[in-house]
């Protein structure tokens, strides 16, 4: 085996940093993001508060972690759950390639493509309130497609291979080819594309949350910190940059891994490069 | 050539006059874009922020400190049973469409009012109302079924502006009033523009172009101030910066008074909040200035009781409810609600969404936990404030003088006190001014002692001008940008 | 080929009908009366009856459905709850902001991403080029609404270059109006410029590899020839199927963007119209915007079966 990309080491590394502190924040901060002190609020960055704190007197770094934390969860379940219902649509319509089915899942999928991803988002949580809870099910609706599509791509093309075709020949079933043969050779497809999902999701998170449709307070989310900071911007630079700063890194981290990833696993697109 | 000379000069002067006059247009900055501009049809403040005394007129008008002044009615007589009142309309107005106002207007808009099918959101304005006739082309006779002390302080509203039947229909897009402005276009989503009446009937305002801006995001308000893009802003949306703009000495920060009392309402069904050491723990948990600081940064003024602090009648009752988590806790243990949980319901302006953390935050830390839930508009008004579906939610009252809310059993936070009704009862009959004082005073302190909900802070209203402009209200007694007196000084 | 043409425009009805059930029943469910919330707190329960009754809320919701299809089909969006003007007359208002802005940022992300991605695919392998890949990766990771408070902050506040916002109207001028929507054009720009670069490199590298381009190097041309007058060509294909898909979600997915600036685009009209419950405006724009995409798919998949037969098979 090659040597690992940089690109895989640098996004893992960074991706790391803000897994870590996600998980450190389960069982310490430095300071309580639900405790307040007014006295202490808008201070910049010091001894004391090393990203300073917010318009409540808030430990920003703090909230970074916990944020980081409620990005991580949303992006992640968002994006299990478009591969749990999408990576089955796609094998069922690569299974039935030009059948009725096929041709109903690739247009379903067109339609939700069609819909404006934002508005519909806003729409779900008009209906149920605004929630993280929301913020993952209008998440995990526009990754479901993108898993179908993906998945009925890269079935396609092994559907056409020899071994498959002998093993329909032979009487094995669609669904027991789809899941013994052909889930696992697409299986690091499904993983880079599942790091580049992931990397959208944390934006899409921090997006929503910024137009407070996210996580609802006091839990601290990254969007919605920005959101906060926004009128503060010319007196307490801080609170916007610091949290501007960690969703550009942590989807920095998470893209080079994805680049890194495919040049490891797709060795059609090594060639490319 | 002398003449030639002279032409030569009066140029030069035409091209330097620019420099030295006075600008007589300005761009005023609001928060919410009005649905539309007929504000008999809709409640939305936005509507009377544009229009009021700016494009339509009423009976009387307010002034900038809430009194009510001759309008269209120069004058006005009153029976002595104080149920006939005859108003006498001024001569030579005119709507902007050039008919002219006659007595048939006003009884068409009242009568339009009271109407079976009217859409006024203030139709309790005219409930009063038993007849409207016109005496003669410049009086009205209106017959009350009862008398009414606050009529004339109705009539003043921006829902009861005088509207001609030619253009009442067209109303909502196209503004015909009788004021000493009138519209010009709306771009929807951006600004309505106005332009000075050369037909009005009083003095002619200062100004010949008005320009209303909407600008719903606080810091794209604060960059359209900075930038110079808006001239004048009397809502500003961001109070933490005001600061900034009192340092720059382009800007003047206008700080007045509002009618909205701000209040951590309860909901007196859920069954802890029907103990009274509940509430009473939960007004002792909460720490004003904190709030006042923290979401407010500063502006506001800690209340007692559900009433304006800058009234004469007005208690200082805050005593009643200081900051005390010990006695929040000791009461809590004495009620059995130790383990308390409620859920927070917030409105979108900043004094509830800051508010609300802060308030989670303090009630926490006497041990009760909330469940803080966002709302918009809309979801609050069928949630929260008709469906009752809350236990606690941070809401400003801002109508002028509505302590009477708290005898309404049916009103959203379901306070039913035999007491308290019948002093409000006894309040709506009697006219003696020192009574009257007597009766606010019980009714201050009704509410103030039986924890009916928390009180908060009386809303400030935080302006923020270029520093060149006067005549802008101070304080808001009704929703309102009246620019017949704004001028710049140089 | 109108066989294939036949059976996509059936399913592309199919679709339609699909998408006008579901935006309008999901909008419908949403909690908050439209009447209530134009009325108020002060509202007497029948002054908010009497409002349903004129804009036609009492009627049964299968009824308004009926009605509002019809209306659609013969051009007829219905009249704004709040505004009280047909919904067209606001839709087309709005379309004059977001449609320029959408356009002035797209030409702007290709006029980066073009040189650039040729440039990295020329030079692939360089530090030039690591260095590009490098900055379109954090172009990517930006979100657009922090990179348009910095340039506010920048641009605006601090140096007083542009106004933070707002639309002064096409009647005044067209370099008035191009200055306002530049901010907002540009931090719309950066992360689709971002992308658009790296499709154009890696489509311009593909193109690289195929065989007639060897040939065009063994005849001779330089690679800087052999990049321009081949490569190019063939890579506009996947390059411009992008920035088809990126002209429909800008369009509407300048809601953030629209919103810092205060810009009266349509995607703030949705976001307006859902707060106030204006719900027959939200209902025909998304339609709408809905109708386009899918239309646009219709066509593309036309287009693309007109020039290679084959793909009529999967249908």
């Amino acid at each position: 085996m090659k040597r690992l990309p940089m690109t895989l080491i640098a996004g893992a590394a960074l991706t790391g940093v803000f897994a870590l502190a996600a998980l450190i924040s389960m069982v310490w901060t430095p300071y309580s993001v639900e405790g307040m002190n007014i006295a202490a609020r808008l201070q910049a960055p010091g001894a004391a508060h090393w990203f300073g704190t917010d318009h409540f007197g808030r430990d920003i770094l703090s909230m970074i972690m916990v944020g980081a934390r409620t990005s991580i969860a949303v992006a992640v379940i968002a994006v299990g759950m478009g591969m749990v219902l999408g990576v089955p649509l796609g094998l069922l319509a690569a299974a039935n390639r030009g059948g009725l089915i096929d041709e109903v899942i690739m247009r379903g999928n067109d339609l939700v493509f069609a819909f404006p991803a934002l508005v519909i988002a806003i729409l779900i949580t008009a209906v149920f309130g605004p929630s993280a809870v929301n913020a993952i099910i209008a998440i995990g609706i526009f990754n479901t497609p993108v898993f179908a599509r993906v998945t009925r791509g890269g079935a396609l093309s092994l559907w056409t291979l020899d071994y498959i075709r002998a093993a329909e020949v032979a009487g094995k079933g669609k669904v027991r080819i789809s899941v013994e043969h052909i889930l696992p050779n697409i299986a690091n497809l499904l993983i880079v594309q599942g790091t580049i999902q992931f990397s959208l999701g944390i934006l899409a998170e921090a997006a929503l949350s910024y137009v407070g449709l996210g996580a609802q307070p006091p839990l601290p989310s990254w969007g919605r910190m920005l959101a906060e900071a926004q009128t503060m911007i010319s007196f307490a630079p801080h609170m916007a940059i610091i949290p501007g700063f960690a969703i550009v890194l942590t989807v920095l981290g998470l893209n080079l891994m994805g680049d890194g990833l495919r040049d490891i696993l797709d060795p059609k697109l090594r060639r490319a490069r | 050539m002398l003449g030639r000379l002279k032409l030569g000069l009066a140029v030069l002067a035409m091209v330097a006059t620019p420099a030295l006059a006075q600008r007589a247009d300005i761009s005023v900055g609001l928060v919410l874009e009005p649905p539309n501009l007929d504000p008999t049809s809709g409640a939305a403040a936005a509507i009377r922020e544009v229009t009021y005394s700016n494009i339509y007129e009423g009976l009387t008008r307010f002034g900038p400190d809430g009194s009510v002044n001759p309008g269209l009615a120069h004058d006005w007589d009153i029976s002595e049973d104080g149920t006939v009142y005859t108003f006498h309309l001024r001569e030579g107005v005119q709507f902007h469409d050039g008919t002219p106002l006659t007595a048939d207007d006003v009884v068409f808009t009242l009568d339009r009012a009271r109407d079976e099918d009217s859409t006024n959101a203030q139709k309790q304005l005219f409930a009063a109302i038993d007849t409207v006739t016109a005496v003669d082309p410049l009086t009205v006779e209106v017959t009350l079924t009862q008398p009414q002390g606050a009529f004339l302080f109705n009539m003043a509203w921006g829902d009861a502006v005088i509207m001609s039947p030619e253009s009442v229909e067209t109303n909502a897009t196209n503004p015909v009033g009788t004021g000493a402005f009138r519209f010009v276009r709306w771009v929807q989503g951006d600004r309505v523009e106005l332009e000075r009446n050369p037909d009005y009937w009083g003095e002619a305002p200062a100004l010949e172009r008005a320009t209303f801006r909407f600008i719903s995001d606080p810091s794209a308000a604060f960059a359209a101030m900075m930038a110079g893009d808006i001239d004048a802003f009397p809502n500003f949306p961001a109070p933490e910066t005001l600061a900034q703009f009192e340092a720059d000495p382009r800007f003047s920060v206008i700080v007045g008074s509002t009618e909205g009392e701000t209040i951590l309402s309860m909901n007196h069904q859920n069954e802890a909040l029907s103990d009274i050491r509940v509430r009473q723990a939960i007004s002792h948990a909460i720490n004003r200035q904190d709030i006042i600081d923290g979401a407010m940064f500063g502006y506001g003024t800690p209340i007692g009781t559900h009433f304006a602090p800058h009234n004469p009648d007005y208690l200082d009752l805050t005593d009643n409810s200081a900051h005390d988590p010990e006695a929040a806790r000791a009461l809590l243990a004495e009620a059995g609600h130790e383990n308390l949980t409620l859920r927070l319901m917030l409105p979108p302006p900043t004094y509830a969404r800051r508010g609300g953390e802060i308030v989670a935050s303090q009630l926490r830390d006497v041990g009760i936990r909330t469940e803080i839930t966002n709302l918009e508009w809309a979801q609050w008004l069928e949630q929260v404030f008709r469906g009752k579906d809350f236990d606690l939610t941070i809401i400003s009252h801002t109508e002028p003088m509505d302590i009477e809310i708290y005898s309404r059993p049916d009103y959203y936070f379901q306070y039913d006190s035999a007491e308290l009704q019948a002093i409000i009862a006894e309040l709506d009959e009697t006219t003696d001014p020192e009574a009257r004082t007597e009766l606010l005073h019980r009714a201050q302190r009704h509410i103030s002692e039986d924890y009916v909900v928390g009180f908060l802070f009386q809303l400030a209203k935080t302006g923020v001008a270029n520093a060149d402009i006067e005549g802008l209200w101070e304080n808001a007694p009704v929703p309102a940008n009246d620019l017949t007196g704004v001028r710049w000084t140089q | 080929m109108l066989r294939f043409a036949l059976q996509r425009l059936v399913s592309l009805t199919i679709s339609l009908i699909v998408a006008s059930m579901v935006i309008f029943f999901v909008i419908e469910v949403i909690p908050g009366d439209p009447a209530a919330y134009m009325l108020g707190m002060n509202a007497q329960p029948e002054t908010i009856a009497a409002l349903r009754r004129d804009l036609g809320l009492d009627q049964a919701l299968f009824t308004r459905y009926l009605g509002w299809i019809g209306g659609m089909l013969t051009g007829d969006f219905g009249t704004s709850y709040t505004y009280r003007v047909p919904v067209s007359e606001l839709v087309l208002a709005r379309m004059g902001v977001s449609l320029p802005l959408t356009v002035y940022a797209l030409v702007l992300s290709t006029l980066i991403a073009f040189p650039v991605g040729l440039i990295a695919a020329a030079r692939r392998g360089s530090g030039l080029d690591a260095g590009i890949m490098g900055a379109t990766q954090l172009g990517i990771a930006v979100p657009n609404f922090w990179f348009a408070m910095l340039l506010v902050l920048f641009f605006s506040i601090t140096l007083q270059w542009f106004s933070a916002g707002g639309f002064p109207g096409w009647d005044r001028g067209f370099w008035v109006n191009i200055k306002a929507l530049t901010l907002p054009a540009v931090a719309l720009a950066l992360p689709q410029a971002s992308i658009l670069a790296r499709v154009m490199r890696s489509a311009v590298i593909e193109t690289l590899g195929q065989d007639y381009i060897r040939t065009a190097r063994a005849k001779g041309l330089s690679a800087r020839q052999t990049v321009v007058r081949h490569a190019l060509r063939n890579a506009l294909i996947p390059v411009l199927t992008i920035i088809g898909l990126q002209f429909s979600f800008l369009l509407a997915g300048g809601i953030i963007i629209e919103n810092v600036f205060f810009l009266p685009g349509l995607g703030r009209l949705i976001f307006q119209a859902i707060t106030q419950r204006d719900l027959i405006v939200v209902e025909s724009v998304v339609m709408l915007l809905v109708f386009a995409v899918i239309l646009v798919t219709f066509l593309v998949d036309l287009a693309y079966a007109a020039a290679d037969p084959r793909l009529r098979r999967r249908a």
